[in-house]
């Protein structure tokens, strides 16, 4: 049996608050993601995702930071992150996960079609407080 | 901040990207090909995006304008070398570039663009 990598640590944060925070976050999604050998594609649909979150967290959040940690469940590990700002919040989430919504610039894809690119997605937002999305790619 | 080379090729325009692109990048070099595309009077632009690790929907926002664009002045824009992992997430994503020309690579885009340029009579 291979024991885990006891100095590894397993879970982290960064701050996003520029632009140019979204290509950090995604670095270090690329590193976390080949760290748990990810196969490419799954390595490419998590750092994708984590680039929509990261920048509506910034845009739209106005700033936040991003959590990361690496998860195990029985034999399975996964990686999980959290994006969360203390934004305007989303008053209408059904709506704000639909393909083409978008109270922006953007496409209005961000949201939704991060959904598609991972395992697990939740999104927690209270107006006036902040949102928090959470998503999970398991191995 | 960066700005990605745009060379000219005969009546071509040629952009490799080789870096993470930052947001602001992207939309720089959607301007610079509009003006450079009115300077030289290209017929063909051709972006190679086989070093691009993720396109995310900013990026293909920016890949879609900037054919938009291209066609309104006269060129035909193609982009090649995505690469699978990048094309499998995109369509996931719910991203189809919808009126980009894509090829496989530069050699596929460039006989692509001569093609084009014979059917218009050779004018």
């Amino acid at each position: 049996m291979v024991a885990p990598e006891p100095s590894a640590p397993r879970n982290g944060a960064m701050a996003l608050v520029a632009e140019r925070d979204i290509v950090a976050c995604r670095q270090l999604v690329r590193k976390l993601a080949q760290e748990l050998k990810f196969t490419l594609v799954d390595q490419t649909k998590m750092i994708t995702a984590a680039s929509e979150l990261s920048r509506n967290t910034i845009v739209y959040g106005l700033g936040g930071e991003m959590r990361w940690e690496i998860v195990t469940e029985g034999l399975r590990s996964g990686l999980r992150l959290a994006f969360e700002d203390h934004g305007p919040g989303i008053p209408d989430t059904a709506l704000a996960l639909t393909d083409g919504w978008t109270s922006g610039t953007g496409m209005g894809i961000g949201l939704s079609g991060s959904r598609r690119l991972v395992n697990d997605f939740e999104l927690r937002t209270v107006v006036g407080e902040g949102t928090c999305v959470t998503i999970t790619r398991w191995r | 901040m960066d700005r990605i080379p745009i060379l000219k090729m005969g009546r071509c325009l040629l952009v490799t990207i080789q870096v993470d692109l930052l947001d602001q990048t992207a939309l720089a070099l959607q301007d610079d090909l509009a003006e450079r595309i009115s300077a030289t009077a290209a017929q063909g632009v051709l972006i190679d995006i086989s070093a691009l690790e993720i396109v995310d929907s900013f990026v293909g926002r920016i890949l879609a304008s900037i054919s938009g664009i291209a066609a309104i002045m006269g060129a035909t824009l193609v982009v090649v070398g995505m690469q699978p992992a990048v094309a499998i997430t995109l369509v996931e994503l719910g991203l189809s570039l919808d009126g980009v020309r894509t090829a496989l690579d530069v050699e596929r885009g460039m006989a692509l663009l001569q093609a084009g340029e014979r059917s218009h009579g050779g004018a």
